[in-house]
C-alpha cells in the first residue's frame, strides 16, 4: 500500500548493541532514499538498563515513536526483556526472538545484534549488499568478518523458519 | 538520491549548522540529551569546550558574542537554572555578534531529576524561542537563531527535547551565511554595563526588541499553516508534538509554530477563525494555552493528565478525543544499575554499612539508592549533596547529626562542590562534616565527558588540571584524604569510620578511574606521554 510506514521494534539491555543495530538498519533504509526516522531512549541505558529503539522508514513518516502495539517487526536481544516488549508488535506482526539465531553457532555473543538484524533482513526488501556496506560502516575493521559471518548466520536461519 | 542528504540527529544537525554557519566557539556542561552538539562539533573540527558548569558556559559564549563572534552555549534544560543569571542580563545587554543558547529539554524524565518546560525561562529572560521538530529543522533553525540574534542583538533561547535531540531524521545541508566580519572590540559601555543608570534604558530596548521581533514572527517567522479536512478541527502545535500530532490527525488542519517566543498571536487568531474546534497539542505545561487564552483566543487545551511524561501519536489522540479515562502504565523494564565492579560500589556498601545518613548528588552514583545498596537519602541538583548535608548537620540531634555525610562525583564537584565547601569552612555545624568526593575520573552517567580536574579537554587533549585535594587544602579544610576505595575496602570504611567519629572538617577523595573509561584514560595519558616527548625532543 502506497505511503505505508514500516515500523520496527529493537529491545534489550544497555550494552547489547540495541543502538547499533537501529543505526545499521535506519541507515540502510536511508541509502535507499526513503523517508526514515530513529528514536530511542538512552539516558541511563549504558548501565545496563532496558532500552529500546525505534526504526520507521517508507514513503512519509511523521513521529520518531512506533505507536503501541503497531510495530511490524519487534527484534528482542534478551530473553528477560522478551515479555515487556511484546506490546509494541501489532497482530500478525513478526517477532525475531533473541533465539532466533542458536547463541553456540555465533562467532560471539557480542554478534548477536548483527545476527537478529540478519534474521530480520529476510523480511525486508533491502539487498544484502547494501545491509553488508553499512553493517561494516558502523564497526571496527577487525570486526567485519566477524559480523559478516554473525549476519550471514542470522539471515540463514530466517530462510528455515 | 539527493548526495547532500544525511541521517543525523538533532544534536548533529545543529553541529552542523554551527560549522556551516561559521560558529567561532561552543561551550556547554554536558548533560543529557544535550551533551551530543559539542562532541559532534568538536568531531566536525569546530571549536567546543565542556566548562565547569552552565554558568560559566553562558558567560564565556557572552564574551565571545560581545567579541563580535558566533557563540553556541549548550546545556540540559536543568542547566539553564545554573545558567539563568547570565541569561536575564544578557537579555538586556544584547550581543554584538550571536549568541544561542540550546536548552535540551526531557519531558519523561529518561534521564533527570525534574522536567520542567523551558519554554517558561523565554518569557521570564525575555529572550526569542525556536523549537525545532526534527533534524531538519534543528539545522534550519539553528541558522535562524543566529540569524535572529545578529539582526536583533539579542541571545536567541533553542529549546530543544529528548526526542528532536537523539532521533535521526534526514538533513540537506546548504550553504550558509557566514559573519560579516572578524571578532573585533567595540567598546560600548551603555549596552554591556548593567549598572541601574544603564540597566533601566536597556531593559525599554529589549522590550521594543521583543516589539519588533513580534511583528517579524506575524509574518516572516518560522511558523507555518496546513489546511486539510472540513475546517471542523484545527491543531495548533510546536516542536516534536507537531510530528505526533501530524500523525495522530491527519484530516486536521494545522498550525505549526517553529518561535514560540514572541508568539505571533494575530496569526494564531486568523487560524482560530477559520476552524470550528482548536486544540492545542504541546507537552509539558499549558504554555502556548494559557498565552493564547489570554490573548482571548478560543481554544482548547489538554486534560491535566497528560502534562506528565512525554506526548506520543496514541497520547495525542487520547487528548483530540477528550480521553481522561486511567492510562495503562507502561511496564517497568529492568532499571539502570551500577556496573559489576564499579568503584561506586565499595563506597555505597560502606555508607550503608555504617548506617550514613547519605545527602547525595546527580550522576551514575544517584544508582547508589536503588537495591542492594539503598544508602542515599536526598538527590536535588547538581551540588546540593553539600549544602544539604551541612544543613542536616546542623539541626539533627547529635547522634542522627554524626551519621551524615555528603557524598558527590568528580565532575558534579567541580560543577558546583566548590562553593559548597566554602560553605563548609565558613559555617561548620558543631559536629564536624564528611565530604566525599567519588572521583571516577571522568563525567560518567552522560557518556565519559572529561572536565577540568580530569586535566583534558573536550577531545581529550592535555590541559591545565585542577587538583580537588589542593583545592580543598587551600580552603583551610584540614582532614583531607585521598585513598583508592576498591584496593582497600577496609581502609576506606575505617577511613570513613574515623572521620564520622571525630567531628571536624573532612574531604575524602575515593579516586578509582571508571571501568568503562579505564582504558580510555590510559590511552589519553599515553598519547599525552608521547606527545610531551616529541616536543621536548625537537
Amino acid at each position: 500500500m502506497a505511503g505505508r510506514v514500516t515500523n520496527v521494534v529493537f529491545a534489550g539491555l544497555g550494552g547489547q548493541g540495541v543502538i547499533k543495530a537501529s543505526d545499521i538498519l535506519a541507515e540502510v533504509a536511508f541509502e535507499r532514499g526513503l523517508a526514515v526516522k530513529k528514536s530511542e531512549l538512552h539516558g541511563m541505558s549504558q548501565r545496563g538498563g532496558s532500552v529500546t529503539s525505534d526504526v520507521r522508514f517508507g514513503q512519509e513518516v511523521f513521529s520518531p515513536m512506533v505507536p503501541e502495539g503497531q510495530a511490524d517487526y519487534l527484534v528482542v536481544l534478551a530473553p528477560e526483556e522478551l515479555e515487556n516488549s511484546k506490546r509494541h508488535l501489532r497482530p500478525g506482526g513478526v517477532l525475531v526472538p533473541p533465539d532466533a539465531v542458536a547463541a553456540e553457532r555465533l562467532p560471539s555473543s557480542k554478534c548477536l545484534n548483527i545476527a537478529l538484524l540478519g534474521v530480520l533482513s529476510a523480511h525486508l526488501p533491502f539487498e544484502v549488499e547494501a545491509w553488508l556496506k553499512v553493517v561494516r560502516a558502523n564497526l571496527p575493521e577487525k570486526l567485519h568478518e566477524m559480523n559478516d559471518q554473525a549476519f550471514a548466520l542470522g539471515r540463514e536461519s530466517a530462510k528455515k523458519v | 538520491m539527493e548526495r547532500n542528504r544525511y541521517l543525523l540527529t538533532g544534536d548533529e544537525a545543529v553541529a552542523q549548522a554551527a560549522v556551516d554557519a561559521g560558529v567561532a566557539l561552543g561551550t556547554g556542561y554536558p548533560g543529557t540529551p544535550s551533551t551530543e552538539i559539542l562532541e559532534h562539533l568538536s568531531s566536525l573540527g569546530g571549536r567546543s569546550r565542556w566548562s565547569p558548569n552552565e554558568k560559566v558556559a553562558l558567560e564565556v559564549g557572552i564574551g565571545a558574542a560581545f567579541g563580535g563572534a558566533r557563540a553556541l552555549v549548550t546545556m540540559k534544560h536543568v542547566g539553564l537554572n545554573v545558567a539563568a543569571d547570565p541569561l536575564f542580563t544578557a537579555a538586556y545587554t544584547g550581543v554584538t555578534g550571536a549568541l544561542v543558547v540550546v536548552s535540551a529539554d526531557d519531558p519523561g524524565m529518561a534521564s533527570s531529576q525534574n522536567e520542567q518546560d523551558n519554554r517558561r525561562f523565554a518569557v521570564a529572560a525575555g529572550v526569542p524561542m525556536l523549537e525545532p521538530s526534527d533534524s531538519q529543522e534543528a539545522y534550519d533553525f539553528a541558522a535562524l537563531a543566529i540569524e535572529i540574534s545578529e539582526r536583533w542583538r539579542i541571545p536567541v533561547l533553542f529549546r530543544m527535547t529528548t526526542r528532536v535531540c537523539h532521533a535521526k531524521t534526514a538533513v540537506v545541508r546548504r550553504e550558509l551565511a557566514q559573519p560579516k566580519s572578524a571578532p573585533s572590540f567595540q567598546r560600548d559601555i551603555p549596552s554591556r554595563v548593567m549598572i541601574p543608570a544603564y540597566a533601566r534604558p536597556a531593559h525599554r530596548r529589549l522590550r521594543q526588541k521583543l516589539a519588533e521581533i513580534t511583528a517579524w514572527n506575524e509574518t516572516s517567522g518560522p511558523n507555518g499553516i496546513e489546511h486539510s479536512g472540513d475546517g471542523t478541527l484545527g491543531i495548533i502545535t510546536s516542536g516534536i508534538s507537531y510530528m505526533h500530532a501530524r500523525e495522530a490527525a491527519p484530516g486536521a488542519s494545522f498550525l505549526k509554530l517553529g518561535m514560540t517566543h514572541p508568539l505571533p498571536v494575530e496569526m494564531v487568531r486568523r487560524f482560530v477563525d477559520t476552524i470550528d474546534r482548536c486544540v492545542v497539542i504541546e507537552e509539558g505545561d499549558p504554555y502556548l494555552v494559557d498565552a493564547l487564552r489570554a490573548a482571548g483566543l478560543n481554544v482548547e487545551g489538554k486534560s491535566e493528565m497528560y502534562r506528565f511524561g512525554e506526548l506520543n501519536v496514541g497520547r495525542v489522540q487520547r487528548i483530540l478525543a477528550n480521553d481522561t479515562s486511567p492510562e495503562a502504565p507502561p511496564p517497568r523494564g529492568k532499571p539502570p544499575q551500577l556496573c559489576n565492579a564499579c568503584p561506586h560500589r565499595t563506597g555505597f556498601t560502606t555508607f550503608a554499612k555504617l548506617n550514613c545518613i547519605v545527602a547525595g548528588d546527580i550522576g551514575c552514583y544517584t544508582l547508589g539508592v536503588l537495591p542492594p545498596f539503598e544508602a542515599m537519602d536526598s538527590c536535588v541538583c547538581m551540588g546540593a549533596s553539600i549544602g544539604a548535608g551541612l544543613g542536616l548537620r546542623h539541626v539533627l540531634p547529635e547522634e542522627q547529626a554524626r551519621r551524615v555525610i555528603s557524598v558527590i562525583g568528580d565532575s558534579t564537584f567541580m560543577h558546583s562542590g566548590i562553593t559548597g565547601l566554602v560553605e563548609m569552612v565558613y559555617n561548620p555545624p558543631p559536629t564536624g562534616h564528611v565530604v566525599v568526593i567519588l572521583d571516577n575520573g571522568t563525567t560518567a552517567m552522560t557518556g565519559l565527558q572529561e572536565h577540568p580536574a580530569t586535566g583534558r579537554t573536550l577531545d581529550h587533549k592535555s590541559t591545565g588540571k585542577v587538583s580537588m585535594e589542593d583545592l580543598a587544602r587551600s580552603l583551610g579544610i584540614p582532614n583531607v584524604v585521598v585513598t583508592d576505595p576498591v584496593g582497600d575496602p577496609e581502609g576506606f570504611e575505617a577511613l570513613v569510620q574515623r572521620a564520622l567519629g571525630g567531628g571536624g572538617l573532612w574531604v575524602i577523595v575515593a579516586r578509582r578511574p571508571c571501568l568503562l573509561a579505564a582504558g580510555k584514560i590510559k590511552e589519553y595519558e599515553r598519547q599525552a606521554g608521547a606527545a610531551a616527548a616529541c616536543s621536548s625532543a625537537s
